[in-house]
């Protein structure tokens, strides 16, 4: 068992968590009462990490990373270095491929609340911030955490985009799913082997609790 | 303070300017798609229109420069399916229009609003425990416990039972008696207007049709659309002939008969008029041409639909082929004498009960 790469994946899973959940929060809500005419666009450029191969998610990441582009060199002069095949680059690019499993069972979560509802809120005399705090937030928290398990399991399985913007060196950007891969080449397939049921009983036990929560936002609209 | 209302939109498409008076039931009747849940709407603040003026007395909540938003209008809002809280009690259902209350006051008063709703006793049940007439009082709770200067009423009988809508009724206006705020009920239900309001607002592709105190605009139909809105089936087209002192004289088939109430300026012409079904009288076979009968009409009877103690009559008067006119009487009146197809009777059509329709482009009070 590499420890090590388990760590660091379960770090990077929380870091991407803690990044991506509020704004997952904000984008869902939003999508979920918009009426923009250009929403199925927005839609499909979350949902493109989704459909695209990791590699070409890779590519475009570790492009705009580099300095041969205004963003990448801006992020150097910020930080000092390039962002590339570090921990850093490593939880932009978990950002970027986790944001379809965040923002979509927010926004189902966000969209199942009664219109009604919404301006009943409205009616009592609560501001948006009191609405969302007291009436949405509390609705919606099946979806939310159905995003936050998605997103964390995820995370600890995702392979391409990070082997190609992180590389692959032991205790910066070695995750759990490269040391499976690694381990596999070096023929430790009892070290490889442990990693992958720990990685297996993770996801089916993410999942599981994913499918029981909207189950649970479902009966809870079906009751009101 | 009267609610003064001058709504424009283009989609969906509204025009209406109307004052509600203060500390009455309005209601606006109207067809589903009217426009009359949009015009609530605006009123709440929910909707933005191309066009708006709305006030309050001398609080402006819309017009040209000026939107409030819906928290800081003094209204109440019960929806169509009540907007409950499905995650909190009835009590802090009540208690979230409380807010900016102290928490002691505010449950005190959210006790009150309930007690006043009649759903005392049910205050630690959520919204999924509760029975539709239930959830209807929870959410009248929730809306008056702010002491709401309008009170906002979207067909909020509409999901319940019949049983439980008169109940209900009987509770609203007990309620109005004690608060005596502005309601606005919004309805396609003509009984339920009838009963619970005291004036009338008839709306039709976002427009005004007529307005006034509900037995008047019952009775007296402006126009075409109106009568049909307010469900009268007998609608005619008649030829204006002639005015003598008091009254013209109107061509119907073979018959001619007193027509009262034109509006001023009235020229001889086609006319279209209406007569509601209980204000057309049964002649007595015994005296059939009595001194008293006005607008005799002779007529054959083509149907009788008992309804409980009530007949609905359908009769083709004499001259006038295809020309159906409906009656409602007594059942007991239908048995004495003898109202039965095939037969003959007489009708009596009133000057003052005949109902002149003006052109429907033109009517809009």
């Amino acid at each position: 068992m590499d420890w090590t790469a388990i760590a660091l994946s379960a770090k990077l899973a929380l870091v991407t968590l803690v990044i991506l959940i509020p704004l997952a929060i904000l984008l869902g809500r939003w999508l979920a009462v918009t009426r923009v005419s250009a929403k199925p666009w927005i839609e499909g450029l979350l949902a493109l990490p989704l459909v695209l191969p990791p590699t070409v998610v890779g590519y475009y990441m570790l492009l705009a990373m580099g300095n041969q582009t205004a963003l990448g060199r801006l992020l150097e002069s910020l930080i000092g270095h390039t962002l590339a095949f570090s921990f850093g680059g490593l939880v932009a690019a978990s950002v970027v491929v986790n944001i379809p499993f965040a923002v979509q069972p927010v926004q189902r979560a966000f969209e199942a609340i009664d219109p009604e509802i919404r301006e009943a809120a409205q009616c009592c005399g609560l501001t948006f911030r009191q609405a969302m705090q007291r009436i949405e937030l509390p609705l919606a928290w099946p979806g939310i955490l159905s995003a936050c398990v998605l997103t964390f399991a995820h995370t600890l399985g995702e392979f391409g985009v990070v082997l190609m913007v992180g590389g692959n060196i032991p205790g910066e950007t070695q995750t759990v799913a490269i040391s499976i891969y690694d381990r596999s080449q070096a023929f430790d397939h009892a070290s490889a082997g442990a990693m992958a049921a720990l990685l297996l009983l993770v996801s089916l036990v993410t999942i599981a609790i994913s499918y029981g929560l909207v189950e649970r936002l479902m009966r809870c609209r079906r009751a009101s | 303070m009267n609610l003064a209302l001058d709504l424009r939109h283009d989609g969906p498409p509204l025009d209406f300017r109307a004052e509600l008076p203060a500390g009455r039931i309005s209601a606006l009747l109207g067809p589903s798609g009217s426009g009359k849940t949009s015009i609530l709407r605006a009123i709440a603040g929910l909707l933005k229109l191309d066009a708006a003026d709305i006030r309050l007395g001398e609080r402006i909540w819309d017009d040209a420069g000026r939107h409030v938003p819906t928290r800081d209008r003094s209204i109440g809002l019960v929806p169509q399916h009540y907007g409950l809280f499905p995650h909190l009690n009835v009590l802090r259902n009540v208690e979230t229009a409380l807010l900016h209350l102290p928490p002691d006051e505010r449950r005190e008063r959210a006790g009150e609003s309930i007690r006043q709703a009649h759903v005392g006793g049910l205050e630690s049940r959520r919204p999924h425990e509760l029975s539709g007439g239930q959830r209807q009082r929870v959410a009248l709770a929730r809306a008056i416990a702010r002491r709401p200067a309008v009170l906002l009423l979207d067909e909020p009988f509409s999901a319940v039972d019949r049983s439980t809508r008169k109940r209900l009724y009987v509770e609203l206006r007990r309620l109005h008696e004690q608060l005596q705020n502005t309601i606005v009920l919004v309805t396609h239900d003509l009984d339920e207007a009838a009963q619970l309001a005291s004036h009338l607002y008839l709306v039709r592709h976002g427009r005004l049709l007529q307005s006034g105190p509900t037995p008047e605009v019952l009775t007296r139909p402006c126009c075409e659309q109106s009568a049909r809105l307010l469900d009268i089936p007998n609608i005619f087209s008649g030829q204006l002939e002639g005015r003598s002192e008091d009254h013209w004289l109107m061509r119907w088939g073979p018959h001619l008969l007193r027509v009262t109430g034109l509006r001023e300026g009235q020229t001889p012409g086609p006319l279209r008029w209406a007569v509601l079904p209980s204000n057309v009288l049964l002649a007595r076979p015994d005296k059939p041409w009595s001194s008293q009968l006005e607008n005799p009409v002779p007529a054959r009877v083509c149907e009788v639909i008992e309804l409980g103690g009530e007949a609905v009559v359908h009769v083709e008067p004499e001259g006038l082929p295809g020309a159906l006119l409906q009656l409602r009487l007594p059942t007991r009146a239908v048995r004495r004498y003898e109202v039965e197809p095939g037969h003959a009777i007489i009708i009596c059509l009133r000057s003052a009960d005949i109902v002149p329709l003006q052109d429907d482009r033109s009517a809009n009070t």
